[in-house]
């Protein structure tokens, strides 16, 4: 294979040779070249295939907005679709792979769809794939996934750590050129504090592709000296390789960072990416403008490419973009290259000028062929350019030439200046659409339709100055040296379509959007441009129109007849680029996804052999498996009985716990619990529901009085956060004249339930008071000393399971030894250890409800409580919408047992409950079983469900329908308190 | 919505910090009729313009703050402390 690389120049480091690979070829480039000029250098011009028709593609420009030369890139969990090879550098041991094609890039199959492309035009899938329905998904949809696409992701899991920051600045300057150097430099010397980023590797942006001088110095070396002085200014921050992608409310812009995307086994302890949101006083966008391809035949030939990356690819990283080159231009940019080309000795057939007048008399001092008036109309190859037509006063003239460059103007990159709503208007005079300055963010050099360096670096300077003031920072205008050898491009009158085409005229290259697509969108009625878009899918790729958009909107605009203001833009939106999920994740991934939320008891419960479950953040003890047990039933049932035989010790410390104080705290409780607490006394504890203000039940628990002043809430730990924002949101938004205090003290106590008949035996051994039933009767709450005043504790007689119980609440950092304290004088009792899932059985053999039941659409009546809601206080949260018809109505849904007829049958919660001979529809439903368990102690599953008119239903037999799994089991409604009904046990 | 809320007694803060309870509204007398409170719990305007909201501060001072703020163009207008807005507006 035949080098392109240039002998001399250049910012690559020939001392640094790299060796890559391209779809397993070995190849060599150097040290600062990207992966699109080191493959271009090894001959690699064919660089990928199209979306939709397959054809060969090669690079097309030398920055972010390349449509073609896609690649996948690195291996395993690190493979990266899609990525360009225009902005990826170059790294010893790269791994570059095409994509869309099989089976190689040089012969590939799908390159038919070519030849089927008069019935792939615009609307074609929405014309062609409307039917049969059920097509859509079986045939037609894998089919176009395998047909047409871009890379395909990796499997494996990312290795990498990412990772998100914050950062504040006065001045954020978006893009490194001259203007924005300009910008950084003049607000880094006044001492503002300055962001300066730049999506390239290298700092300078345009610089380092010009050939110009400032005051005698290389462009390049120009820019590295304005980049050491911002360096060494303290008060500047420098981010190369980094993108803003998007601009938010508060002036707060999104950008990405890529720390180590271009080495090959990044290290370990940094993140590979960092996504950064910048909060900035004022912003400048310095972004500089995209050149515009221009539509003519096979304008998608590998060999074509865009003027400035040419020049790039020439003057920046010293390849010959080809062996004989033509230029097709619409302005005098195109002689910047011409002249390059020429020092840099490429070889130059001509220059293909669209006006009449050509360029400005003077600039162009060389010795090429000049071809004014002029068009290319056509240019021929497949693989790669061969050569052009050229279309000149009726007379057409083909040229062979292996290298095309073109330039149809300048559109200012103005992506971000429209992310919050802002809109372009079309300039004649610019040729372009351009932005308007918005709060907080102005548009500086190219970015505002200017051009030549020294215009630019003196825009960038003085629009800092102006945005500076804004900030109230004083700084003052340093002048820049002069410029020498800058072909200053004036903007040029846009040259949209081009007559007696007969190839295919890309207009989005991504995409494969072309001129005709445009056309019959316009014929069949969907010239409007967001419908355009649609319609034909021009702009919709991953460049999202970056080359193609303007030109559209051209073309519409000459089909249409009207300017293209009048056809305006579609809407910008962020990404600018292409941002990866792993960015967008940052850190929350894998174990970090979320935190885990352990229980004072986490360990005490892991001795004992606890199998946990996950709900929400906790981690509970969900059983205690035993010698011998082989399945979770086994080891419940065992817990169940020993509980209601002897006695068990459960880890209850995740309920939420809130402490409330203050001298109107009673008051407070009154109004948001629906029945009374203001007259209980000190040293109880009372059940409390807590309404939402539409009267529905929000959550329960039991709060206890341990001072005149200070209350102990506890509730479900579900809604343990929500409830303390809601008692919040009471406190301080409603009834801000309360003397309350709240304080989250969930992670502050252990608190286990020891329950069962031989419960106050064992707890009696280390509560020093005496807790008969006579001294401490059922609800009693008090703080305690206990091991013989070693401790202070809190003891609660509360009973969830329905049995003779307490909850003991202990600081949480003794409560692993309180429990193993209580394991051992348990022990002899016969008292095991016993999780959530037993819990669940004897809460439910008790008719005890929980979130299953007060699922948001019941109240307190529909559970039996309805004689709690207190109906002498004034107020309280839900009191006034309760008596609504609909919550008072006799047919709705009530809490009620239900258990099967057969006792060797079952069923699971979330069946149906159908009257006995019902049809089963979900019309006929008369509610649902809302949490059911096998019972020991009644020998059966049992169950709990809401169903219509439920309380007045005892003893009706049922039929408990599931219609996921089309199980019947006939069954009958009953009371719901399948144990002790009469509530003896709890008060022995 | 904006992407920075300054809160009164933390400063400005990004409002993933931040939890929104909806429009700032004064809860009606316990004495007020059925429809005054079926419009309280049910009912709420949609402008296009200035809306004052409820936002608490979760993840930060956890005091309830009324957020006025533009809906068409996001701009934050004020942010006060609930307790005070509760005040004053019950004068």
């Amino acid at each position: 294979m035949t080098s392109y690389r240039l002998n001399q120049g250049g910012l690559i480091d020939r001392a640094q040779p790299l060796s890559f690979s391209f779809d397993g070829k070995p190849m060599t480039g150097f040290a600062g070249d990207s992966l699109a000029s080191a493959l271009l250098a090894n001959g690699q011009r064919l660089m990928g295939r199209s979306f939709k028709y397959h054809r060969p593609r090669g690079v097309l420009t030398a920055g972010a907005a390349e449509p073609n030369a896609l690649m996948t890139i690195g291996k395993g969990g690190r493979t990266e679709t899609n990525t360009r090879a225009t902005m990826q550098e170059l790294y010893a041991g790269l791994t570059a792979r095409s994509q869309n094609r099989w089976p190689s890039l040089d012969h590939d199959i799908g390159a038919l769809n070519g030849l089927l492309s008069p019935f792939l035009s615009a609307g074609f899938y929405y014309k062609t794939f409307m039917w049969p329905a059920t097509f859509w998904e079986k045939l037609y949809e894998p089919f176009i996934r395998k047909a047409a696409g871009l890379g395909e992701a990796a499997k494996e899991s990312d290795p990498d750590r990412f990772e998100k920051c914050w950062a504040h600045c006065d001045l954020l300057v978006i893009g490194a050129g001259a203007t924005g150097l300009a910008a950084a430099l003049t607000a880094g010397r006044a001492g503002a504090r300055v962001i300066l980023l730049d999506e390239q590797a290298t700092i300078g942006g345009g610089l380092l592709s010009e050939t110009a001088t400032i005051s005698g110095v290389p462009a390049p070396r120009f820019a590295e000296t304005l980049l050491a002085e911002l360096e060494a200014l303290p008060n500047v921050r420098v981010l190369p390789r980094t993108t803003a992608f998007g601009w938010y409310d508060g002036n707060v812009f999104g950008a990405v960072e890529r720390v180590q995307k271009h080495l090959a086994e990044p290290l370990a302890n940094r993140p590979v990416e960092r996504l950064w949101r910048i909060i900035a006083g004022q912003a400048l966008l310095a972004t500089g403008a995209e050149e515009r391809p221009l539509v003519f035949g096979g304008n998608d030939i590998p060999g074509v490419m865009m003027a400035s990356a040419a020049r790039s690819y020439v003057n920046r990283y010293a390849v010959a973009p080809a062996r004989q080159m033509a230029v097709f231009t619409t302005n005098d940019s195109g002689y910047a290259l011409v002249r390059d080309l020429e020092a840099a000795g490429v070889s130059l057939s001509a220059i293909i000028d669209s006006r009449a007048e050509g360029a400005a008399p003077g600039l162009y001092k060389g010795s090429a062929r000049i071809i004014p008036g002029a068009v290319v109309r056509d240019a021929h190859g497949g693989k790669s350019l061969s050569a052009i037509t050229i279309a000149s006063q009726g007379r057409t003239e083909k040229l062979g030439v292996d290298g095309l460059a073109v330039s149809g103007g300048f559109s200012p990159i103005v992506h971000l200046a429209c992310h919050r709503g802002g809109k372009l208007s079309w300039s004649d005079e610019n040729g372009a659409f351009l932005a308007e300055d918005r709060k907080g963010l102005a548009l500086a050099g190219a970015a505002a339709g200017l051009s030549g360096l020294a215009t630019c670096l003196e825009a960038g300077a003085r629009t800092a100055l102006a945005l500076l003031d804004q900030l109230g920072i004083a700084a003052t205008f340093a002048p820049f040296p002069d410029v020498e050898g800058d072909i200053v491009a004036p903007a040029t009158k846009p040259l949209w379509s081009i007559p007696g085409i007969k190839g295919k005229a890309f207009i989005d290259f991504q995409n494969d959007v072309h001129r005709a697509d445009l056309g019959l969108a316009v014929r069949e009625g969907y010239a409007h441009v967001e419908l355009a878009k649609r319609y034909t899918t021009n702009g919709m790729a991953t460049d999202q129109g970056k080359l193609s958009n303007v030109n559209a909107i051209g073309l519409l605009a000459e089909a249409r007849g009207v300017s293209p203001d009048e056809v305006g833009t579609t809407t910008f939106r962020p990404f600018y680029t292409p941002v990866s999920f792993g960015a967008l994740a940052g850190s929350s991934h894998g174990k970090h996804f979320q935190p885990v939320r352990q229980s004072p008891l986490h360990d005490w419960a892991k001795k004992n052999g606890a199998r946990f479950v996950e709900t929400g953040l906790w981690y509970r003890s969900a059983w205690f498996p035993r010698a011998g047990e082989s399945t979770w039933r086994e080891s419940v049932d065992r817990e169940v009985r020993t509980v209601r035989e002897k006695a068990g010790l459960c880890d209850v410390s995740m309920l939420g716990k809130i402490e409330i104080t203050g001298k109107d705290a009673a008051t407070f409780l009154d109004r948001v619990y629906c029945n009374g607490f203001a007259n209980l006394p000190v040293g109880k504890a009372r059940y409390g529901l807590m309404l939402r203000e539409d009267g529905f039940i929000y959550d329960d628990g039991t709060t206890s009085r341990l001072a005149e002043d200070r209350f102990f809430m506890t509730t479900t730990t579900a809604y343990a956060a929500g409830v303390l924002n809601h008692l919040e949101f009471c406190a301080q938004a409603l009834w801000p004249e309360l003397d309350v205090r709240l304080a989250s003290v969930t992670d502050q106590w252990a608190q286990m339930a020891i329950a069962g008949p031989l419960a106050r035996a064992i707890l009696q051994d280390i509560v020093d008071a005496d807790i008969s039933n006579e001294a401490f009767p059922f609800l009693g709450a008090r703080t305690v000393s206990l091991f013989n005043g070693a401790l202070a504790g809190r003891l609660f007689r509360i009973s969830f399971s329905g049995e003779l119980a307490y909850e003991l609440a202990v600081p949480a950092g003794y409560g692993e030894s309180v429990a193993d304290a209580l394991m051992e004088i348990g022990k002899p009792h016969g008292m095991c250890a016993y999780g959530v899932e037993a819990l669940s059985v004897l809460r439910i053999e008790k008719g005890h409800v929980t979130h299953n039941e007060i699922n948001g659409t019941v109240v307190p009546a529909d559970l039996g409580f309805g004689r709690m809601v207190s109906t002498k206080k004034a107020d309280f949260i839900g009191k006034h919408m309760l008596s609504r018809e609909g919550l008072v109505a006799a047919n709705r849904h009530q809490l009620v047992g239900v258990v099967p007829l057969d006792p060797a049958t079952s069923f699971r919660t979330g069946a149906h409950i159908l009257a006995k001979g019902a049809t089963a529809t979900l019309e006929s439903s008369l509610g649902h079983v809302s949490s059911s368990c096998h019972s020991p102690h009644v020998g059966s599953t049992i169950g709990l469900a809401l169903v219509r008119a439920g309380a007045s239903r005892h003893g009706e037999e049922v039929m408990v329908w599931n219609g996921l799994r089309g199980e019947y089991t006939p069954g009958r409604l009953c009371d719901p308190v399948f144990v002790d009904p009469a509530h003896e046990k709890l008060k022995v | 919505m904006a992407s920075l809320i300054a809160c009164p007694h933390c400063g400005r803060r990004p409002k993933e910090e931040f939890t929104i309870k909806g429009a700032a509204l004064v809860r009606p007398e316990p004495e007020a009729d059925a429809d005054t409170w079926f419009d309280h719990v049910y009912l709420r305007d949609n402008p296009r313009g200035r809306y004052a909201e409820f936002w608490h501060h979760t993840s930060g001072c956890r005091r309830w703050l009324v957020v006025t703020r533009d809906t068409a163009t996001h701009e934050l207008e004020e942010t006060r402390d609930a307790a005070l807005w509760r005040r004053e507006t019950a004068r």
